[in-house]
Formats: C-alpha cells, sequence, structure tokens
C-alpha cells in the first residue's frame, strides 16, 4: 500500500518539473520535438531507477548519523552528512558514465537514441534532486527509494512529453511574437503545474494534513489554496530566525 | 567605471541585459525559482550563487593549464561541489532557520547548469581576474531575475517585504487592505514563478527586438 501511495504521490502530487521545478534547463532544451524527448524522459527514469537506491544505501551506511556503526562502536556518533552533497554527484556522474559504456556495448541502436542525453543528465538538476529530496524526507526501505526514483522519473518524463507535443502544435498557433518560444513554454508549464496542483487531493481524498507534510521541505508552498497558513509560516520563521541569531 | 578596462566592464554588464542566463540562456531555472515565494531567501541564494560562480570561476581558471580535458567535468563537479558544501554549512551555522527553508536548492546549485556552462564557455580560456568578472556578472544577471521574482511574488501574495506588510494588515484591516484590497494568495503557489519569469521574458523582448525567437 505504502508503495502505491509513495508512486502516485511521485508521479503527480510531487512531480518533479510542476512542483519543484527540477530538470528545467534540459525540460526546456530538449522539448521541441517528442521524439528527443521521450528519449530524454527515458534516459531520466533510467539514471534516477539506478542513483536514487544507491544514494540511499550511501547515506544509510556512510553519511547519516550514526551510520558507521557496522565499523564498531566507537564510530556510532560519526555524522559526515556534509559529504553527502558531494558523495551524490559523484555517484551519479559515474553511474552516468558507467551507464554510457555497458548501453554502447550491449545496445549500439539505444546508444545512438539516449547516448547524446546521457552527458546532459549527468548536470541535471532532477537526478540530484531525487537523491537529495529521497535523503531529507528519510525514505525508509531500499525497495522504497527505488520505487520513488522510478517514479519521479516518470513524473519528469510526463511532464517533458507533455510540453513536448504542445510545443509542437504550438507552432501553428498565432503566438505575440516577443513570447514566441521561451516566453510561451514558461506561461505554459505555469498553467500545467496549476492543473497538476488539483492531483492534491488525490491521496487524502481532500485531507489537508497529509499533503501539507509532503510539502513541508520546500519553501513557502502550500498544497491547498489556503495562503493564510503561509503567511504564518514566514512570520514564524522571521521570530525564530532572529532566536537564533542571538545565540 | 575606473576599476575596470571597457572590455572588463562588458563582462558584468552583458549577462544583465541582452545575455541574461536565465532568461536568453536558458540556464539554472532548476534552483531558482521554487525559492521565490519570498524576498529573503530569494536574495540568499543569489548571494550563494555570486559567491560559488565567482570563486568557482578564478579556481577552474587557475587550473586551466594542468586539468586534462577528458575529465574536466568531474573536477568542475567536484569544484562546485566543494563551494557548495562550505555554503550551506556557513548557512546552518550562521542562518538556521533559513538554511532549512532553502533545503535542498542550496545543494542544488550544483546542477546550477549556468556554473557549470561559464567554466566550460569562459575560465577554461581566460585569466583569474577576467574569470572572476564573468563569474560574478553572470552570478548579477541571475540574482536580478530571482530578486525580481521574489519582490513580486511576495508583494503580490503576501503583501509583505522581507516579512515586513509594507501594504499594511489584512487581519486588521489597515492600509490598502481598509479599501478592499485583498492578497492574491496565487502568487505565493508554486506555478506563479514560472509565469512571472515568462512575463519578464515577455517585457524583455518587447523592449529588444533582436532577442525574438522565430
Amino acid at each position: 500500500m505504502e508503495h502505491i501511495e509513495l508512486f502516485f504521490k511521485s508521479v503527480f502530487v510531487d512531480n518533479m518539473v510542476f512542483a519543484y521545478f527540477l530538470g528545467m534547463c534540459s525540460y526546456l532544451a530538449v522539448s521541441k520535438k517528442v521524439s528527443t524527448a521521450v528519449g530524454l524522459g527515458a534516459a531520466v527514469i533510467f539514471v534516477l531507477a539506478i542513483t536514487v537506491p544507491l544514494n540511499w544505501l550511501l547515506d544509510q551506511y556512510l553519511l547519516q548519523e550514526g551510520a558507521l556503526t557496522w565499523l564498531g562502536e566507537e564510530y556510532a556518533d560519526y555524522d559526515l552528512s556534509f559529504l553527502s552533497f558531494i558523495m551524490f554527484i559523484a555517484t551519479i556522474a559515474t553511474m552516468v558514465q558507467l551507464v554510457e559504456i555497458i548501453v554502447e556495448k550491449f545496445s549500439p541502436s539505444l546508444y545512438n537514441s539516449l547516448g547524446i542525453f546521457l552527458p546532459l543528465i549527468a548536470v541535471n538538476c532532477a537526478i540530484l534532486g531525487g537523491s537529495l529530496f529521497m535523503q531529507s524526507r528519510e525514505i525508509e526501505t531500499l525497495g522504497l527509494a527505488l520505487n520513488y526514483g522510478v517514479a519521479s522519473g516518470i513524473g519528469w518524463f510526463l511532464a517533458i512529453l507533455a510540453i513536448a507535443a504542445i510545443r509542437e502544435k504550438i507552432r501553428y498557433s498565432n503566438v505575440p511574437a516577443p513570447l514566441r518560444g521561451l516566453g510561451i513554454t514558461f506561461i505554459i508549464t505555469g498553467l500545467m503545474a496549476i492543473g497538476f496542483m488539483s492531483f492534491g487531493g488525490m491521496l487524502t481524498g481532500g485531507e489537508e494534513e497529509a499533503t501539507e507534510e509532503s510539502r513541508e521541505d520546500t519553501v513557502g508552498m502550500v498544497s491547498t489554496t489556503d495562503t493564510a497558513d503561509t503567511i504564518k509560516e514566514t512570520d514564524l520563521s522571521l521570530e525564530t530566525k532572529e532566536g537564533t541569531n542571538k545565540q | 567605471m575606473g576599476l575596470l578596462s571597457k572590455k572588463d566592464s562588458k563582462l558584468i554588464m552583458d549577462p544583465l541585459a541582452d545575455n541574461n542566463p536565465i532568461t536568453i540562456q536558458v540556464l539554472g531555472i532548476c534552483s531558482a525559482l521554487a525559492i521565490t515565494a519570498q524576498l529573503k531567501p530569494s536574495i540568499v541564494m543569489a548571494i550563494s550563487v555570486m559567491f560559488v560562480m565567482g570563486v568557482g570561476n578564478v579556481v577552474i581558471s587557475l587550473m586551466r593549464n594542468i586539468i586534462p580535458s577528458k575529465i574536466r567535468i568531474i573536477v568542475q563537479l567536484i569544484v562546485v561541489a566543494t563551494l557548495v558544501i562550505i555554503v550551506d554549512q556557513v548557512l546552518k551555522a550562521f542562518a538556521y532557520t533559513l538554511s532549512k527553508e532553502l533545503s535542498v536548492f542550496i545543494g542544488l546549485i550544483i546542477t546550477n547548469c549556468i556554473i557549470m556552462g561559464r567554466f566550460e564557455a569562459f575560465a577554461l580560456a581566460n585569466g583569474p581576474w577576467r574569470s572572476f568578472l564573468d563569474g560574478i556578472g553572470n552570478a548579477l544577471g541571475y540574482g536580478v531575475i530571482l530578486i525580481i521574482v521574489g519582490f513580486f511574488r511576495e508583494l503580490l501574495g503576501s503583501g509583505t517585504l522581507f516579512g515586513f506588510k509594507v501594504l499594511g494588515d489584512p487581519v486588521e484591516k489597515t492600509g490598502l487592505y481598509a479599501i478592499g484590497y485583498e492578497n492574491n494568495g496565487f502568487m505565493v503557489l508554486p506555478p506563479m514563478a514560472l509565469i512571472v519569469v515568462g512575463i519578464i521574458i515577455w517585457v524583455q523582448r518587447s523592449r529588444n527586438k533582436d532577442l525574438i525567437e522565430d
């Protein structure tokens, strides 16, 4: 059950592109044609499915506070989490290289369709974002981490597929000249994001608490149209900030 | 500017307008938009990126003759990641709540394409001083967009700036709220960041016809 819930939440509610704007650079650059968008989307699913579980293992057995207990009792209070950025990005870069080599050897045709995108992916924010969210949301098991990676990838794939299809059609529309290309793509993505916000009530049957906690790890984001909460939160954070500065 | 020669000041001024990293080169949007619901995180983000880009460009520029071109991507990633860790730790030490707010988005500076892009395009081919200026210039161009978006979203969405109630108090019904003004709650939500950037692009390209795509 929790697998199904996490899956749908990652694809629709916490969609990589529409809720967190991750992977926007390649999303905007490679969405002019549906065929290339499919290639890049598939590559993103692939790489996320490998790197998120791997980084989960790293996080669990190396980086978290107390992760080194398997070495012995005296290592129990080590906290290496400040190294996570560098470890995660190294893992991702290495995996991308490895995937590239393997795909090239075993499936030249797949390499020809994916190959050009793989270097792009190493610096795609969606990939690193997947690992960082996995860490900050404290996903519990390896299976769930794999599930999260695949589902986030699918969400990203959906987004780039949709925008590519729209951009192919919009070529024949009479868009105001200054908005052509980039401007209108931004605005369409914004409108799609508004559409995707309506998935917020999908898992909870419209109850607010559950979606509220899923959005805690982003700034000023609320899952419902109730903005009073956000205003309250910002006031709170201002007060607490002054408090921490005094210490 | 007496300090900089004409060629050098161009490095700073270009990215601010006609070669803006966000609106023209379409780079680095990932970490840019999610944190612009308020002005303060936007400014902190802009400063963090400025530090990482300025220092990173100098470091890469100093090492440009000894980095083998085969592994340069990895080297660049390591340099960026190190600088980002420094920023992250400094924020955690001096502004803990803010770093909690920015959460993963500070980490995502690593994959900010502007930074890698400038390393590749500029720092690998130029001296440290010019690379430094280029880094600062591009970070300024990025920061300006961030601050504009943050300003409008906070002002129209919450009626505040830096958390100060500039339009009056919505609960007490003072200031503008007394005559029936309401906050646009939509502005606080993520999709509006995209739409605001779209509008900025629209304005910019209406003023400068050379930038229009066909």
